[in-house]
C-alpha cells in the first residue's frame, strides 16, 4: 500500500491545495480513505490527520470505511423527488437489506442517496456503478439489482 | 501556425464533412443521451452498417435539449437535409438503415423534423415545432451540431473568432463591450458582467485569476452539464477573453465530480488547444499567456458560492467567508480573483464573436439575452431548452414543454432550485427575468425549472428542499445551522400529520432569522421555497394541519390504499407484487391491503391493470372494505 501511495502522491510534490485532488485519486485506488491511507497522507502533504479528517469529512464525496462490489446511487434532486425518487430508494432498500450509506455484509452493494446527477429528464434516475438508469419503477429497479447480483 | 492557418485548415475539414459523399450519422451522446440508450443504439448502427457494407461517417454529438424523445439520430444523406429521429432504440436500427439509407424512404412516421435548408414530404421542419420555435440558441447553438471532441468543428463554426478578436483590441474595450451587451451572471445573482471583471481589472496586483464555476450543484438543473458535454470550446474560449481582459494569467475551471463526461470532454478540449497554441504561454504569439486547471468538485452544494469555492480549491474545508473583501480584491490565495459561471463563459464567446449589439438586440431591457433552463418535472417534454430573457412562463411550459403531463392540472413551477420558490398559476403570465422572479419571492438561480402539478404536494417541496439545505449548511452560521434544522423538524411533523396551528407563524419566524443571519446566499435564500410556498399555497400547509390530510396525496403518513371491492377482479397481480406481503386475497378473491402491513410505496396502484383500476390512493377519508377476501362474484361489479 505505502509504494502505491507513494506512486500517487509524487506527482503531488511542490503543490499547493492538493488536498482534495489527493484524497479523490487515493479513494479512486482504494475505494474509500482508510486510516492507514489518511496517515500517510498526513506525512506526505505535513498536515495533521485531523485536518485531513475535518476536509475530507465536510465533502460527500470521502467514505471512511470500505465499500461493496458495486455502488448504488439513488437520485433524490427535485426533478427525482417529484418523480418518485424516494420510492426507488425505499425499494432498493428493503430488496438490499441496507440504507443508505450502508454496504450489505457480503460486500456486493453499497447504497447511497445522491442528490443529483443532472439527468433530471429521465427522472427518477439510478446510477449502478457509473451506468445511468433513467425512467425507472420500483419493478425496474428490482430487476436492475438483479442483474447485478 | 497562425490561427488563419487554423481555421482555414478547420474550415476546410468542416466543409469535406459537409460535403461528403458518405451518410453521415449523428447520435445525441451526453449524459441524458446514453442514459436513455444511446450507447447501444451507437452500437445497433454499426453492426448494421458493417453488415451492410454501408460506409457512414458517425459522429456523437452533445445534447439538442430534447430529453424527452432521447435517444435521439440524425442522418443526413448527401444532398439531403438533415433528419432527427427521436427515441430510437436498437430495434429501429435496422429499419432505418434499410428503409432510409438503402431504399431513400425517410421513414416519416420515426422522424421528428428536418435541419436546414429544404423539406421532405410528411417530416415537419424541426426548428418550426412547438419546442422549438421560441428557443433562442445562443450559448447552446453548436450543441447537438459539432463533434464536441473536435476542435475543428469548433473553430469552423465561428469559434475562438472571439479571442482573435479580443486580443485586437484593449482590455478596457473588451470590458466596454461586455458592459453594452448587457450581460449579467447566469449563475443566478446576475450580477453585470462587465461590471464585476472592471473591479477584478482595476484591483492592484500582478498575479490574478480567474476561475469557471461548474459546480452546479442545484438539483433538479443540468445545463452548466450538457452546455460542457457539447460544446466544451465556448466556454473555455470564454475564460481566455476574461483573462486576457482582466489580466490573469492563470485560471481554474470547478467542475463536479458528478460530472464525469463534462469533465473528460473539458480534459481533451484543453489538450487540443494546447495543441494550437490556444492555451499556455503566449498564446497565439501574443504576450498573453494562461494556464488553466480543472478542479474536481467533492460533492458540497455549499462550493456553488464563490467564496467557499476557492476555499475548496484551495484545498480546504467548503466554507464561506464574509465580503467584503470581494474576490476581485482578495480571492484565490488572497489574490484578485473573477469567477464566472460556466453558462456566462459561453455567452462572452458569443458577444465577442458576433457583437455587443447582436446580443443585445435579444432580452428585455434591464435583461439581455437569453437563458438556459433545465425544464424538468411535470410537464410534457422534458429537456434543455434556451429562451431569450422575458419570456412568459407559460409559453416556457405550455409552448415549448407542451403542458403538464397526463392533462394534469398546473400548480406550480420551482425556479432556483433550494435558494428559490414555488411561484402559482397566478405568475404564469410574468416575464422570466432577474426582477420578476425577485418580486415574486423566487430567484431565476442557475436555470433549474421545475414544474409541479396537482399531484406534487408543495409542502412536502418545502420540507424537501429544506432537508436539502439543512444538509448542505456547511455550519459556519449558527442561524443557518440550527434554523434550517428546526424548521426542517416543524415541516417533518407537518408533513406527518402533527403539525400544530402555531407552526405556520413559527416557520415564518424562523425564516426571518436564518434569512437574516447567514453570511452567504445558501443560508440567506433557504428559507424561500418555504416562504413562497406559505405565501402561495398556504391552505394546503392547513390541511395538512388541521385535517391530517395532504391534499395531492403524497405525504406517506397521510395516505392509504385501497382496493376497491366493486373493481377488484382477484386477479393476484398486486398481491404478487407487494413488496411487503401486505396483500390478502386469493384467485377470483377480493384483495385487501392489510394497513398495518402496507409501507405506501405504491407498486399496487402501479401494476394494478388499467381495465380494473382497483387500487386507490386517498387521504383524510376511508373507503370501506370487506374485513376477509371473499370471492368475487358475492360483490356487485361496477
Amino acid at each position: 500500500m505505502v509504494e502505491q501511495l507513494a506512486e500517487i502522491l509524487n506527482p503531488y510534490k511542490g503543490e499547493r491545495g492538493t488536498l482534495i485532488p489527493v484524497l479523490q485519486k487515493v479513494q479512486e485506488s482504494f475505494g474509500y480513505l482508510s486510516q492507514e491511507a489518511v496517515s500517510q497522507v498526513a506525512k506526505f502533504l505535513r498536515v495533521s490527520e485531523s485536518e485531513i479528517f475535518g476536509v475530507a469529512s465536510f465533502y460527500a464525496q470521502f467514505r471512511f470505511t470500505r465499500p461493496g462490489e458495486h455502488s448504488v446511487k439513488v437520485c433524490l434532486g427535485t426533478a427525482c423527488h417529484v418523480r418518485g425518487g424516494v420510492r426507488i430508494l425505499d425499494t432498493l432498500q428493503r430488496e438490499l437489506g441496507i440504507e443508505p450509506g450502508g454496504t450489505t455484509a457480503d460486500y456486493k452493494f453499497s447504497l447511497e442517496r445522491v442528490a443529483c446527477f443532472g439527468s433530471c429528464a429521465l427522472a427518477p434516475v439510478a446510477v449502478i456503478d457509473d451506468k445511468v438508469y433513467g425512467r425507472l419503477t420500483t419493478t425496474k429497479a428490482k430487476e436492475i439489482i438483479d442483474q447485478h447480483r | 501556425m497562425t490561427f488563419e492557418e487554423i481555421r482555414s485548415r478547420a474550415i476546410a475539414e468542416w466543409e469535406d464533412l459537409e460535403r461528403s459523399t458518405k451518410p453521415r450519422i449523428l447520435v445525441g451522446a451526453g449524459t441524458c443521451g446514453l442514459a436513455a440508450g444511446a450507447e447501444a443504439v451507437l452500437a445497433a448502427i454499426e453492426t448494421e452498417l458493417a453488415q451492410r457494407n454501408i460506409e457512414a461517417i458517425i459522429t456523437q454529438v452533445g445534447c439538442i435539449g430534447l430529453c424527452y424523445i432521447e435517444p435521439l439520430v440524425d442522418i443526413i444523406k448527401p444532398r439531403h437535409p438533415r433528419i432527427s429521429y427521436g427515441n430510437v432504440t436498437p430495434e429501429i436500427i435496422p429499419r432505418l438503415v434499410e428503409d432510409y439509407l438503402v431504399n431513400g424512404n425517410p421513414c416519416p412516421d420515426l422522424a421528428l423534423g428536418t435541419i436546414g435548408d429544404g423539406r421532405i414530404e410528411g417530416i415537419p421542419s424541426l426548428f418550426e415545432l412547438p419546442v422549438l420555435k421560441p428557443q433562442v440558441r445562443i450559448v447552446l447553438h453548436r450543441c447537438g451540431f459539432i463533434d464536441p471532441e473536435n476542435i475543428n468543428h469548433y473553430i469552423a463554426n465561428g469559434g475562438y473568432s472571439g479571442l482573435v478578436r479580443a486580443l485586437g483590441m484593449k482590455p478596457e474595450e473588451i470590458i466596454e463591450e461586455v458592459k453594452k451587451s448587457g450581460l449579467r451572471g447566469r449563475g443566478g445573482a446576475g450580477f453585470p458582467t462587465g461590471q464585476k471583471w472592471d473591479f477584478c481589472r482595476r484591483a492592484s496586483g500582478t498575479e490574478k485569476y480567474i476561475i469557471c464555476n461548474a459546480d452546479e450543484g442545484d438539483p433538479g438543473a443540468f445545463m452548466n452539464r450538457s452546455l460542457l458535454e457539447g460544446d466544451p470550446h465556448s466556454v473555455l474560449e470564454g475564460m481566455l477573453i476574461a483573462a486576457y481582459a482582466i489580466g490573469a494569467s492563470e485560471g481554474y475551471i470547478y467542475c463536479r465530480a458528478e460530472y464525469p463526461l463534462a469533465l473528460k470532454r473539458l480534459a481533451i478540449a484543453m489538450g487540443q488547444m494546447e495543441e494550437y497554441g490556444l492555451l499556455g504561454d503566449n498564446i497565439l504569439g501574443s504576450d498573453f499567456s494562461l494556464h488553466l486547471k480543472i478542479k474536481e468538485g467533492a460533492g458540497a452544494f455549499v462550493c456553488g458560492e464563490e467564496t467557499a469555492l476557492m476555499a475548496s480549491i484551495e484545498g480546504k474545508r467548503g466554507m464561506p467567508r464574509s465580503r467584503p473583501p470581494f474576490p476581485a480584491q482578495s480571492g484565490l490565495w488572497g489574490k484578485p480573483t473573477n469567477i464566472n459561471n460556466v453558462e456566462s463563459w459561453a455567452n462572452v464567446a458569443a458577444i465577442l464573436q458576433r457583437g455587443a449589439e447582436w446580443y443585445a438586440q435579444y432580452g428585455t431591457e434591464g435583461c439581455k439575452g437569453t437563458k438556459t433552463f433545465a425544464l424538468v418535472g411535470k410537464v410534457e417534454r422534458t429537456g434543455l431548452i434556451e429562451v431569450p430573457l422575458g419570456i412568459a412562463l407559460r409559453e416556457v411550459i405550455y409552448d415549448i414543454g407542451g403542458g403538464i403531463v397526463g392533462g394534469n392540472s398546473f400548480k406550480a413551477v420551482q425556479t432556483g432550485g433550494p435558494s428559490g420558490g414555488c411561484l402559482s398559476s397566478d405568475f404564469l403570465d410574468s416575464p422570466v427575468d432577474y426582477e420578476s422572479l425577485t418580486k415574486a419571492g423566487s430567484i431565476m438561480g442557475s436555470g433549474g425549472m421545475i414544474v409541479l402539478d396537482e399531484n406534487t404536494c408543495v409542502v412536502d417541496i418545502a420540507r424537501y428542499f429544506l432537508s436539502f439545505t439543512q444538509k448542505e449548511s456547511c455550519g459556519k452560521c449558527v442561524p443557518c445551522r440550527v434554523g434550517t434544522r428546526q424548521m426542517l423538524g416543524i415541516l417533518e411533523r407537518i408533513t406527518k400529520g402533527e403539525g400544530k396551528p402555531e407552526d405556520i407563524e413559527q416557520l415564518q419566524r424562523l425564516a426571518e432569522t436564518v434569512k437574516n443571519g447567514s453570511l452567504c446566499a445558501l443560508g440567506g435564500t433557504a428559507p424561500n421555497p418555504v416562504l413562497t410556498t406559505l405565501r402561495y399555497f398556504r391552505g394546503e400547509y392547513e390541511s395538512h394541519i388541521n385535517e391530517k390530510r395532504c391534499p395531492a396525496g403524497v405525504c406517506q403518513e397521510l395516505i392509504a390504499y385501497y382496493i376497491l371491492p366493486e373493481k377488484c377482479q382477484g386477479c393476484q397481480i398486486c398481491l404478487r407484487n407487494c413488496p411487503v406481503d401486505a396483500i390478502r386475497g386469493g384467485k377470483r378473491m377480493i384483495h385487501i391491503v392489510d394497513q398495518d402491513k402496507c409501507v405506501k410505496c405504491g407498486t399496487c396502484l402501479d401494476v394494478c391493470p388499467p381495465r380494473f383500476s382497483a387500487v386507490v390512493k386517498v387521504s383524510g377519508e376511508e373507503v370501506t372494505v370487506p374485513e376477509q377476501p371473499v370471492p368475487v362474484e358475492s360483490i356487485k361489479q361496477e
